[in-house]
């Protein structure tokens, strides 16, 4: 390999750690972004031009088409997207990654047959690339709202797990026949993008965050592994470094739902139907209703008042109408803070990004283990369409399958308002008897609609 | 087996780099504050798009005239760049906007 590439490789590996490293703190990850990409840039332009290889013009002005169209659009997405799509976003552009890996195996394998070593990695990017791009594309599907419903084919885990390791022996049976025969390699990638389709269908959308971080780290090793192929180490160390940080992501949104990263993808909420069973018996009782006036009042004369966003905040676009509340709130003297759990929205750190836009201070978001403690001292909660981080059942209700999950202590609040657009349980599935308490009243409607009608109530007081 | 050998044999560089690379990924990351999980995602995801690099590869390496290889490359190389510009652009928008209240 050119010696000068080789340099520019290892600068840009160097950029990845860094970058990475400094998009760990708040005031350091603007930069550090800007470093890993000027790394990404200065390797893309040296893998095009440094080379020792006799390329035809015509190739040179395709790559450079390629590039041109798909900078085009990737910027376009970017700049266009709105704040409350990036768990689409993300999942999109994850998929596209994942099938760039895939792509770049079909083409390899034809050229590498009878290498055992070059097979493996071949065989490992066509189905890893496969998977994370069909899966990410029904992740994509069922968050943007395509696909509300979670399809569970009967027994569906057995199947999967079938599917699965079906696929691995075929996959291994591939590599050691050494089979030369394009069809074979088309079954694969089908039976990959069938296992990706399998592997999210049945996962409820407050797993995402779980699978949203498990696909990102499948990408990184995807990418690492067509790396291993070229030999390549930008692209082994960058893979590698995504596949890790995805991975800790995945462990740290298991963690904040009390569930073990196999429950999550084997699917303990699958038994949906009994808990809702479970739940009602135990609940009942009548909720009672309030109106934007009366939930002015109490928010006016309080002193202190915590707002728990939720994935229904993001659907309802209310980020800015809450930020107005908050600010209009302060004025009167009242404090205001926000109660941000670890999973709440469908992406980890949703609501951070949310609440950023609509320019919330974020001295003012506060993590879970802050604000339990002060939710005794608190007057008025106003959980905006959030429901599973919120619901008791958690703590004192062992048949839930949220039993054991880490919740936001609401329920010790003086009074309680819950924003809602009906009473339909959450994504979970779930009855929540925190609406049955007697310290809650309801606020029903669309959370953007509803909060504004609070606005305008409270702005006449 | 062998062949299990063999591999291990010929790639020692590469495992070592592999597991040396994994320890850093979580070093680096770990004790991330919960306001970045989303941007640190979108980073790391625009990260991943390195492999691009590879489908480049497999545009230099084509045969001219076998155009199945150059179109799937093509799209690779599409797909690919479209993960990196995207993922570093959007990353930098939503930053932009934790930068500025910060004052």
């Amino acid at each position: 390999m050119n010696i000068t590439l080789s340099i520019i490789y290892l600068i840009a590996t160097v950029t990845f750690v860094i970058g990475l490293k400094l998009l760990g703190h708040p005031e350091t990850a603007k930069k550090g972004n800007l470093i890993a990409a000027s790394g990404m840039g200065l390797a893309i332009i040296g893998t095009i031009f440094l080379h020792n290889l006799e390329v035809p013009n015509f190739i040179y002005l395709l790559i450079g088409a390629a590039i041109l169209v798909g900078a085009i659009i990737g910027w376009m997405i970017a700049i266009k997207v709105e704040m409350t799509k990036m768990p689409e976003l993300v999942s999109l552009f994850n998929g596209f990654g994942g099938a760039s890996a895939a792509l770049i195996g079909i083409v390899e394998f034809g050229s590498n047959l009878g290498n055992t070593t070059q097979m493996i990695t071949i065989i490992a990017a066509i189905v890893i690339g496969s998977i994370t791009f069909s899966g990410s594309m029904i992740a994509w599907a069922k968050l943007n709202g395509m696909m509300w419903k979670d399809i569970r084919l009967p027994k569906y885990n057995i199947i999967n797990n079938l599917f699965f390791i079906g696929l691995l022996a075929f996959s291994a049976y591939i590599v050691w026949s050494n089979i030369d025969s394009n069809i074979i390699v088309y079954l694969l990638l089908l039976a990959a993008l069938i296992y990706g389709i399998l592997f999210v269908i049945p996962i409820g959308g407050a797993d995402m965050p779980v699978v949203i971080s498990l696909l990102n780290s499948l990408t990184g090793i995807a990418a690492a592994i067509t790396g291993i192929l070229y030999g390549n180490m930008v692209m082994l160390v960058g893979g590698i470094l995504v596949g890790s940080a995805g991975l800790i992501l995945t462990f740290a949104m298991c963690v904040a739902m009390n569930r073990s990263l196999g429950n999550v993808i084997f699917g303990a909420f699958g038994g949906g139907g009994e808990a809702v069973a479970v739940g009602t018996s135990k609940t009942g009782g009548t909720v009672k209703k309030t109106t934007a006036s009366d939930a002015a009042v109490m928010m006016n004369y309080s002193d202190k008042v915590i707002i728990v966003p939720g994935y229904g905040l993001a659907v309802a676009q209310a980020q800015h109408v809450i930020h107005e509340l908050e600010e209009l709130l302060t004025k009167k003297g009242v404090e205001v803070s926000y109660a941000i759990h670890p999973v709440a929205g469908r992406m980890p750190g949703h609501m951070n990004v949310l609440l950023a836009e609509s320019n919330v201070d974020y001295d003012k978001l506060i993590d879970m283990d802050d604000i339990n403690p002060q939710f005794k001292n608190t007057d008025v909660v106003l959980v905006v369409g959030a429901n599973d981080v919120v619901n008791p059942a958690a703590h004192n209700d062992p048949s839930s399958p949220i039993y054991g999950m880490p919740i936001l202590d609401v329920e010790d609040a003086k009074s309680i308002i819950i924003n809602k657009r009906s009473m339909n349980p959450g994504y979970a599935g779930i009855e929540n008897e925190l609406f049955f308490n007697q310290k809650t009243s309801m606020l029903f409607g669309d959370a953007k609609a509803a909060i504004q009608e609070l606005l305008t109530e409270l702005k006449g007081m | 087996m062998t062949e299990f050998i063999e591999f291990i044999k010929n790639n020692l560089e590469l495992l070592y780099i592999l597991i040396l690379a994994i320890f850093i990924g979580v070093e680096v990351i770990k004790h991330i504050p919960a306001v970045l999980h989303t941007p640190l995602m979108s980073g790391a995801n625009a990260l991943s798009g390195v492999v691009i690099v590879g489908a480049i590869l497999v545009m230099l390496h084509a045969d001219p005239n076998n155009y199945l290889a150059l179109a799937l490359g093509f799209i690779a190389v599409v797909l690919g760049i479209i993960n990196v510009v995207g993922g570093f652009a959007v990353t930098n928008r939503m930053l932009q906007m934790f930068k500025k209240k910060k004052k």
